[in-house]
């Protein structure tokens, strides 16, 4: 069973949930889709870290072969190739890696070649395995890591999915492969904006969703109220707590130290294979 | 006229609260919210002016004529995004590059314009907010942050400081928001989270070549956490903002709409501002 975490806006408490939700099933597959910011692995804490580096396919040019005619040039959509002194430049940066100039090259000066954008990191945190994607800084996109790390998911165990930000595409990659989605809410305005993308989003692919309240303070909750609105079921609901945050600063996975959050995170636990089961 | 551009790695710590407050503090007569994916600026900046809407065409899609397709499978087999599939292209997940247009027999497959997001430009005189929002999914976001900064630059009508609210991340949005600005200030969170992630973005700022700040943001959460952000800063030579302390006039404010700088005196409103000026000093001196 694959559960996706995701939020829309950050900081509301997405690594918090996964990491803590990945602890209380006790044998379970964490696997960190957020490769610009990955922090998952700093509350796990992972033994036996193995790294393999991801690359994606460039094209590689032979200057000798290249005749300067402009296809591959005109062809490319995404302006990652030029045309200098008559020899073509390619811009790494802007490639999609769609293969189109190799295959239309009527000289056969293209070939494919290698470029590293990150890599994968796997360990074992007691029974909890844990995968991280990382993008390397001044990479433009991880979207190939997060394919990666779908591949290599695990298919009976509980596997947690820690989601990036936003709604773009690498959100969509990450919830992809997920059986369920867990939408994390923080009780604020901004909060509640991003977390009605995300289930706009959810709801577009079709997803089974419940939402977990982070951070809930005294009175009102506007992310209560969103839920109320749209149908979304509450799962669970987690009080703003000033302990609860500096086990988070300080990178502890707080259901080894609460047991009160333990008791929270293992009836979330249950709530969603019982959603599932229905 | 200065480029300030707030960005953090981490989500959440607080780009949208500071960028909020300090175009009221500057009296900003132009800024812009380049988190197209999670757009919150226009919650608590917006003018009471309409929004100028407009499509924004990212890159075109390929779609499949299957009145000519003869299943012949040759677009699957060079797609390298796996978009096609039983005779259909998936526009998720199509990255537009035109391969299966190309190796078609039939000539079933053509690119077509594709909607990725709409922009949003508010003017009320000469106050210009350029916005903008990703559709679901989408991907195209570098690009569409692009075209909210030109908006901006072609709308504004002012030589102050722009203030650029940033997104999450290391990504392409973040590089295209970053590309052209005179700073950018880094809102940091003290938890290991947040030293992990300023470190990130810090790295990618650097290889981009642009002056850096730092700031810390609701520090009394982590103190710890804090001092350590100040020691990395010292031992990278970037220039430290300051301290802003957690306070929850910031998110009363915040759900009333406004900034934490319409409040009352509060200890978030003189710490930011304290942090404001700073930033201001860093970007007249260059």
């Amino acid at each position: 069973m694959k559960i996706a975490v995701l939020s829309g806006k950050g900081g509301a408490g997405k690594t918090f949930a996964a990491v803590n939700l990945a602890c209380v099933a006790l044998e379970a597959c964490y696997v960190d889709c957020d490769v610009e910011e990955p922090n998952g692995h700093l509350f796990l804490k992972p033994l036996n870290v193995w790294t393999q580096r991801v690359s994606v396919m460039v094209p590689v040019f032979d200057v000798e072969k290249c005749t300067g005619c402009r296809v591959c040039v005109d062809f490319c959509r995404y302006n990652a190739l030029a045309l200098a002194r008559g020899k073509v430049l390619h811009f790494k940066e802007a490639c999609h890696s769609c293969g189109g100039c190799v295959l239309l090259c009527p000289a056969a000066a293209a070939d494919y070649s290698t470029h590293e954008i990150g890599m994968i990191r796997e360990g074992k945190s007691g029974g909890v395995r844990v995968l991280t994607g990382v993008l390397d800084a001044g990479e433009a996109t991880g979207v190939p890591i997060i394919r990666e790390l779908a591949g290599r998911m695990p298919k009976e165990e509980i596997c947690v999915i820690d989601c990036p930000p936003g709604s773009a595409c690498p959100v969509m990659e990450s919830i992809k492969e997920a059986d369920y989605c867990l939408l994390v809410a923080e009780p604020t305005a901004f909060g509640v904006h991003d977390l009605a993308m995300a289930l706009e989003l959810v709801r577009l692919f079709e997803k089974p969703a419940g939402a977990l309240l982070n951070k809930c303070l005294p009175g009102e909750n506007p992310a209560r109220k969103l839920c109320m609105n749209t149908g979304l079921d509450i799962l669970a609901e987690i009080p703003f707590d000033l302990e609860t945050g500096r086990m988070i600063s300080g990178g502890e996975a707080a259901v080894l130290k609460s047991p009160f959050l333990k008791a929270v995170f293992l009836g979330l636990l249950a709530k969603i294979k019982e959603e599932m089961q229905k | 006229m200065k480029k300030l551009v707030l960005l953090s790695g981490k989500g959440g710590t607080g780009k949208t609260t500071l960028a909020g407050a300090f175009i009221k503090m500057a009296d900003s007569k132009a800024y812009a919210d380049c988190d197209v994916d999670a757009p919150n600026l226009h919650l608590i900046a917006a003018l009471k002016t309409a929004a100028k809407e407009e499509a924004f065409f990212g890159l075109e899609k390929a779609v499949i004529d299957t009145e000519k397709c003869t299943d012949c499978g040759l677009c699957e087999a060079v797609c390298r995004f796996d978009a096609i599939g039983g005779g259909r292209v998936d526009a998720y997940f199509c990255e537009g590059c035109g391969v299966c247009v190309e190796f078609c027999p039939a000539g079933a497959v053509a690119m077509v314009p594709h909607v990725s997001g709409k922009t949003m430009l508010y003017a009320d005189g000469e106050r210009v907010f350029s916005t903008a929002r990703l559709a679901m999914g989408s991907g195209n976001s570098g690009k569409l942050v692009t075209e909210v900064k030109k908006r901006l630059s072609e709308n504004m009508k002012w030589d102050g400081i722009a203030v650029i609210d940033g997104s999450p991340g290391i990504g392409c949005p973040v590089i295209a928001s970053v590309t052209g600005a005179d700073m950018v200030l880094m809102v940091a969170e003290p938890s290991v989270s947040g030293m992990s992630d300023l470190a990130r973005i810090v790295k990618t700022a650097q290889t981009l070549r642009v002056r850096i700040g730092v700031c810390i943001n609701k520090w009394d959460l982590g103190g710890e956490m804090a001092e350590e952000i100040e020691q990395y800063c010292r031992e990278e030579g970037i220039d430290f903002l300051g301290r802003v302390p957690f306070d929850p006039a910031v998110i009363r404010e915040l759900n009333a709409g406004r900034s934490i700088a319409e409040a009352e005196e509060s200890p978030a409103k003189t710490a930011i501002k304290d942090v404001f000026l700073k930033a201001v000093q860093i970007l007249y001196e260059q």
